[in-house]
């Protein structure tokens, strides 16, 4: 039983992390009043370059520990340089920031596949890395046989993404960025009398929110699975989105429905698992996260609200 | 005089300016296709001149861009409708599945003449749809729950459905990952065509149904007391609530609607070109497609059509650039380019005026 349970908070954690990253990356763009839906988009192009990058850094210079390191951290980049698009397009030139995040959703992946394609000779669906190549487990071997290992044997990047909910948690709330950036958010006129820069703000959030989700899909191509393919984020960038939204456009609270959604995977793993032996079709039970997902949203009717500025592009001068 | 009328003429021609500055975007993205074709090593104008052989050199071809269409213009038409009435419709994809797998349900297990059956089965699998985006505008309304959440979770529910129906014994196809087919009775295939075209090439009266589709849409959204009420609460929930309309249930419509108009395009692709559902891994993306297309039409229903003609275009043309070695994810850049340039579409006003402000100095001097 007791087993049972630490198999599902270890899977919880796994499932739970990509979540975290890119939610984390949601909410910063939406706090400096910037919607940011290209998540998912640069979620992909972020699972890609990592992927890709370990494989032909493994390849080139062998399987060094810097190696996952530096391609965990391209794959930032490459979310990095999609949110500086969706800036330039919704903070520089006031686009609609749903259609600018749209667009992101069909440049990214498709430069993704097209790369993929070019370096893999066809292939849209990157080779494995090999596994020295894939992030470090940390605890590997220090807590053998015990069900503390199951639960917290976990890839370098779980941890990571526990640090970075703490200190986006404490650059929101405890720094003059964070009250600059929900500043921005909520009202820029006000923040721009202020003399805060408006523009250098959201660009700074939206960059640094594409680099976020860009972790998110790097610590998936390289942790939790080990190469990329195609069908490999298929929504969890919005599933990240409305992390956000249910845990109130905070990082602890996107953290506790990142949470909630990966336990929600880890029972369907669990249920699912032949040593449990339920007759019950895997497509039934797929459909559990998300039901769990629905009833809860429904419990917290009208308490989540978003920055007053969200989603609305900031003109100088505008009346 | 002369001049004047030329620039009159310029002037007319730009007076759409949403539609010209639309054209310039489609430019634009294909540009941007040229850039990355030539970048990687192939000849972009070939590669052009391959997608469009591929559209228009047979009719072949042609038909096949209008079967690829059709379901992306009620898609398209579906995120269009709830754009217009203050809803972002990203459940299309999910309401697509639940409309093709009602419409295959009731194509295989009902057996009925085809004068009942078509229409059966086409109703059914949107009536089936919009009850399934209705669900998300009763969230929306008694529970607060953001559509946006909410469809993007009856999306994967809608998929899960669809596989588990797929699964059972009665429905599957022994040896495939398919259902059985429809019957002959419900579909709509334009056989007479068929002669012409080939019998592979599936041409069916589904774009016409389409059509019809999106003109009654813009007829109830621009003609009609209700469409009035669902616009003003797009505009302006509270104003319209003052103004004594019933916001929660113009939500709940609009979704509704939406969704049936989701559920028709997959059960007028059931009907007219795939006869079955499959054990899907992942979306197919009619409903994201959908998105794309909306904006390019600017959200009206008229651009839908074109916009929805344009997609399947590039997408079935685009796929034959594969013949000299070009990936077809190219078409996918340029789509996100055209509505990348679509959003900001500053950058062309900006020219312009720039260039305005230099024709007037040029002209005072």
């Amino acid at each position: 039983m007791l087993k049972d349970l630490a198999f599902i908070l270890g899977t919880t954690l796994m499932y739970a992390t990509p979540l975290i990253y890119a939610s984390l990356g949601a909410v910063f763009s939406e706090n400096s009043g910037v919607a940011n839906i290209g998540i998912e988009g640069m979620m992909t192009v972020g699972a890609f370059s990592a992927a890709a990058s370990a494989f032909i850094l493994s390849d080139v210079y062998g399987i060094l520990w810097w190696v996952p390191w530096v391609a965990f951290i391209i794959g930032g980049l490459a979310g990095g340089f999609f949110g500086l698009l969706h800036a330039v397009a919704s903070v520089s030139f006031h686009a609609d920031q749903v259609v600018s995040g749209i667009a992101i959703n069909f440049l990214a992946p498709g430069l993704s596949l097209f790369l993929s394609r070019r370096l893999f000779e066809g292939a849209t669906m990157t080779p494995a890395i090999p596994l020295n190549a894939k992030l470090p487990r940390p605890l590997n071997g220090v807590i053998e046989n015990s069900i503390l290992d199951t639960i917290f044997n976990q890839y370098a990047s779980v941890y990571i993404a526990f640090l970075l909910v703490l200190l986006s948690w404490y650059v929101l709330y405890k720094t003059k960025l964070g009250l600059r950036i929900r500043a921005v958010g909520e009202h820029p006129k006000a923040a721009d009398t202020l003399g805060i820069n408006v523009y250098k703000i959201r660009y700074f959030s939206v960059i640094l929110s594409g680099i976020l989700a860009g972790l998110g899909g790097a610590s998936l191509s390289m942790a939790i699975v080990a190469s990329f393919r195609p069908t490999l984020i298929s929504g969890q960038g919005f599933i990240a989105l409305a992390a956000m939204i249910f845990g109130k456009w905070k990082p602890q609270g996107a953290m506790g429905a990142c949470l909630l959604f990966g336990a929600t995977t880890g029972i369907q793993i669990y249920l699912g698992s032949p040593q449990v032996g339920l007759n019950i079709s895997a497509n039934l039970l797929s459909m559990i996260p998300y039901v769990i997902t629905l009833v809860v949203l429904m419990g917290f009717v009208g308490k989540a609200v978003a920055p007053a500025a969200d989603g609305i592009p900031y003109e100088k001068g505008e009346r | 005089m002369e001049a004047k009328t030329m620039k009159e003429r310029i002037k007319n021609l730009f007076l759409n300016e949403t539609l010209a500055l639309t054209i310039l975007s489609i430019i634009m993205g294909l540009l941007v296709g040229a850039v990355v074709i030539y970048i990687s090593g192939y000849r972009p104008l070939e590669a052009y001149r391959l997608m469009l052989d591929g559209i228009f050199s047979r009719p072949k071809y042609l038909a096949w861009t209008v079967i690829r269409s059709t379901p992306l213009i009620l898609t398209g038409l579906s995120v269009a409708f709830a754009f217009r009435t203050g809803l972002f419709n990203i459940g299309v994809e999910g309401q697509f599945i639940i409309g093709a797998l009602a419409a295959t349900l009731l194509g295989y297990f009902l057996k009925l003449p085809a004068i009942l059956h078509v229409p059966v089965v086409f109703f059914g699998g949107a009536i089936a749809a919009g009850l399934w985006g209705a669900i998300a505008g009763f969230l929306k309304s008694k529970f607060g729950v953001h559509e946006v959440i909410a469809t993007i979770m009856l999306n994967w529910m809608a998929l899960y459905l669809s596989n588990f129906a797929v699964e059972q014994e009665a429905f599957k196809r022994k040896g495939t990952e398919s259902s059985h087919d429809i019957h002959e009775t419900a579909k709509i295939g334009m056989d007479w065509l068929k002669e012409s075209l080939g019998a592979a090439t599936k041409v069916n009266w589904g774009i016409v149904i389409a059509i019809i589709m999106t003109a009654l849409i813009a007829y109830l959204l621009f003609k009609t007391t209700v469409g009035y009420e669902l616009r003003a609460v797009g505009f302006n929930k509270d104003a319209a609530q003052y103004g004594g309309i019933n916001v929660k249930r113009s939500i709940v419509l609009s979704m509704a609607i939406a969704g049936a108009l989701g559920g028709a395009a997959g059960a007028l692709h059931v009907m007219g070109v795939s006869y079955h559902v499959s054990i899907l891994a992942a979306m197919e993306g009619y409903g994201f497609n959908g998105i794309a297309v909306s904006l390019i039409g600017n959200n009206t229903p008229f651009g839908v059509i074109l916009s929805a003609l344009l997609f399947g275009g590039l997408t079935y043309g685009g796929s034959k650039m594969q013949l000299i070695g070009v990936p077809t994810e190219v078409i996918n850049i340029v789509i996100g380019s055209i509505i990348f340039f679509i959003a900001t579409n500053r950058i062309f006003r900006y020219v312009l005026k720039c260039l305005d402000r230099k024709k007037l100095q040029k002209g005072v001097q």
